[in-house]
């Protein structure tokens, strides 16, 4: 275990799914300067669904991805900025323009069996001389074998960190913890583990908790939990928990705190994000947490309940970025009702 | 005398034997030899027992063994695809190109194959493209359309190298197309890989904002065109009746394959190499009557 861990907060990327990518420059930037005062090694930026996601599927942002990112780039002093892309969705011209406006980390984001579709993505980043990182999303429908497999593609491909990211807020603790054990013993010392997790079954503290246990050197968080579904690991308590355990974030855990009631709740949540039946049904039956908003507007649409929604798609398999097929799935049930 | 149209395949893949099977079959056509690169690969030995030519060295060998080819489906790569057409060019044979080369006009059966009857190379573009771009163009041409986008999910066991390799290329050439074919004023494509055992059917919505459409107008222009392309994919279909909200209409469609080589799920790839047959079918058809 390591006694040092870097946190990314990911309030103004994950926590823009809870607004439907709503968030102006002005929030953005009173973010960042909170962040970057308390200490936060990086700070995530942009729509929910990455780079170039603007879009009918995923939602419109009320500002692009430049505009926001460079809204936090004017305000940071020490912090990292970094961005979502995730291939098939953003492209290598998006990211081009997000180094552009300021941002030095890219975390790559892929279904984690197909891990190949980003390694375009990470060879750009490595010439334009960004850290080039890897979300592993949907890590909960990948073997050990299967991740241990991804993670070697994308460090293959110039990656220095391989995330875990819960999509769907579904591991359980010994999940995290084979997952990651098996990806430090494979991966050399110089590749990082990251772990990126939501609330939806109630773990996401617990479960990053196991993940540094076993390894992990990055963990992304949100102030008061603020992201997609039940929400992320919420990282002013898990800086509070690694204190009890004597483990270094480099962040000031009253600065986070005062960031999260003061601001967070204040200012940004549009109501609680909880786990409530439809976010633990997405824990439960392996559903994309990013998928809520669209579920609820769906059942509002065709007149069903959004529970059945979600347990329908996670029983057709639907993946990262497939909030089309929630339409579908909605209307197929007005038909058979 | 037999008018079947000459065909050869270049590429001995999974595309190459598909399209050896579709072509096979069809009435119009007779494929005449196979071109590959791999003296053992499987879809060479196949058309050999069909008593097809064959050359695991290259189309030109093939050519100077094979006479009087009227088209060739290419089904190699890109990089392939540029000496190629110079190979074809040089003999006047028709180049129809499923790479993403991109080097000639981009042709959607459906939608414009009248346009490029006689040009020398034309391009399939994406399956993306091949699903979406017969609904766009058959909305525009009923409504303004200022924006069509456009989100296609394949089986990730149906996504070739290539795909993987240049997943940008695929959404960046599909979105030209929802422009420059579809009739849009902007597209957007998405393209996504769904891993799931049993292997999903390609999947493809589309939204496309239309202020102030005739509706009635529009959703009937959309039924004729999924029954236009379903008469060469027979696979292709709604799964829901289109939905139209706040000027924006949302059409889910599933494209399910033939299962002639390649198998059902993999509608991406069997919209392809039907949109390439129909071409081959079509195309000189119209020279015939020229």
């Amino acid at each position: 275990m390591s006694a040092r861990v870097k946190l990314v907060d990911t309030t103004m990327r994950d926590g823009s799914h809870s607004v439907a990518h709503q968030y102006t420059p002005e929030q953005v930037a009173t973010a960042a300067k909170l962040l970057d005062d308390a200490g936060v090694w990086a700070i995530a930026v942009g729509h929910g669904d990455g780079l170039g996601a603007s879009s009918r599927q995923y939602g419109f942002g009320a500002y692009s991805d430049a505009e926001l990112l460079a809204a936090a780039a004017e305000v940071v002093g020490r912090a990292e900025i970094a961005v979502a892309l995730l291939p098939g969705i953003g492209t290598r011209d998006d990211l081009r323009a997000a180094n552009e406006a300021g941002a030095s980390i890219v975390r790559v984001s892929t279904v984690i069996t197909e891990a190949d579709i980003g390694i375009q993505h990470l060879k750009l980043a490595r010439e334009l001389g960004m850290t080039a990182h890897s979300h592993l999303n949907m890590a909960s429908i990948g073997s050990v074998e299967q991740t241990v497999e991804a993670a070697r593609i994308v460090v293959d491909a110039g990656s220095t960190a391989a995330y875990l990211v819960d999509t769907c807020g579904a591991f359980l603790q010994d999940d995290v913890r084979a997952r990651v054990s098996a990806l430090r013993e494979t991966l050399g010392d110089e590749i990082e583990i990251g772990i990126h997790e939501h609330n939806n079954l109630s773990l996401a503290v617990s479960n990053s908790l196991a993940a540094i246990q076993e390894g992990a050197t990055i963990v992304d968080v949100t102030l008061a939990g603020m992201g997609a579904g039940a929400g992320n690991c919420q990282g002013e308590a898990l800086v509070a928990v690694l204190e009890r355990h004597g483990i270094e974030s480099g962040a000031d855990l009253f600065a986070l705190q005062d960031a999260a009631d003061g601001f967070v709740r204040k200012e940004l949540m549009p109501g609680p994000i909880v786990v409530d039946r439809l976010t633990a049904s997405m824990g439960y039956a392996n559903v994309p947490a990013s998928f809520l908003l669209h579920a609820i507007r769906a059942g509002e649409r065709y007149g069903v309940d959004p529970r059945s929604i979600i347990l329908a798609l996670g029983e057709r398999h639907a993946v990262t970025g497939q909030e089309d097929m929630i339409l579908d799935v909605a209307a197929g049930l007005v038909d058979s009702a | 005398m037999d008018e079947r149209v000459r065909a050869v395949i270049i590429g001995s893949g999974n595309i190459g034997s598909d399209l050896l099977a579709k072509a096979g079959r069809s009435a119009k056509l007779e494929v005449v030899g196979m071109a590959g690169i791999d003296p053992d690969s499987p879809g060479l030995a196949r058309a050999r027992e069909a008593g097809i030519a064959t050359s695991h060295v290259g189309l030109e060998e093939l050519l100077n063994r094979v006479s009087d080819v009227d088209v060739a489906f290419d089904a190699t790569s890109a990089y392939a695809h540029a000496e190629h057409a110079r190979i074809l060019a040089d003999r006047g044979i028709l180049s129809i190109d499923l790479t993403p080369a991109a080097l000639g006009p981009a042709v959607i059966p459906a939608v414009n194959i009248d346009e490029h009857a006689g040009a020398p190379d034309v391009n399939l573009v994406t399956c993306g493209a091949q699903a979406t771009v017969p609904v766009v163009a058959a909305i525009a041409a009923v409504t303004d359309l200022p924006y069509a986008e456009i989100v296609s999910t394949i089986s990730a066991r149906s996504a070739g190298p290539g795909t993987r390799a240049n997943i940008d290329e695929f959404t960046q050439s599909t979105a030209r197309a929802l422009e420059a074919v579809g009739g849009a004023t902007k597209g957007k494509a998405v393209m996504l890989l769904n891993p799931s055992d049993p292997p999903v059917l390609m999947r493809n919505a589309i939204y496309a904002d239309i202020p102030g459409a005739d509706e009635d107008a529009v959703i009937a222009a959309i039924d004729e065109v999924v029954a236009s392309v379903a008469s060469y994919v027979p696979g292709y279909r709604l799964t829901a009746r289109p939905d139209i909200l706040d000027g924006v209409i949302t059409v889910l469609l599933e494209v399910e394959g033939a299962g002639d080589y390649l198998p059902e799920y993999a509608g991406n790839l069997d919209i392809m190499t039907s949109a390439a047959v129909r071409m081959a079918e079509l195309q000189v058809r119209g020279e015939m009557a020229a």
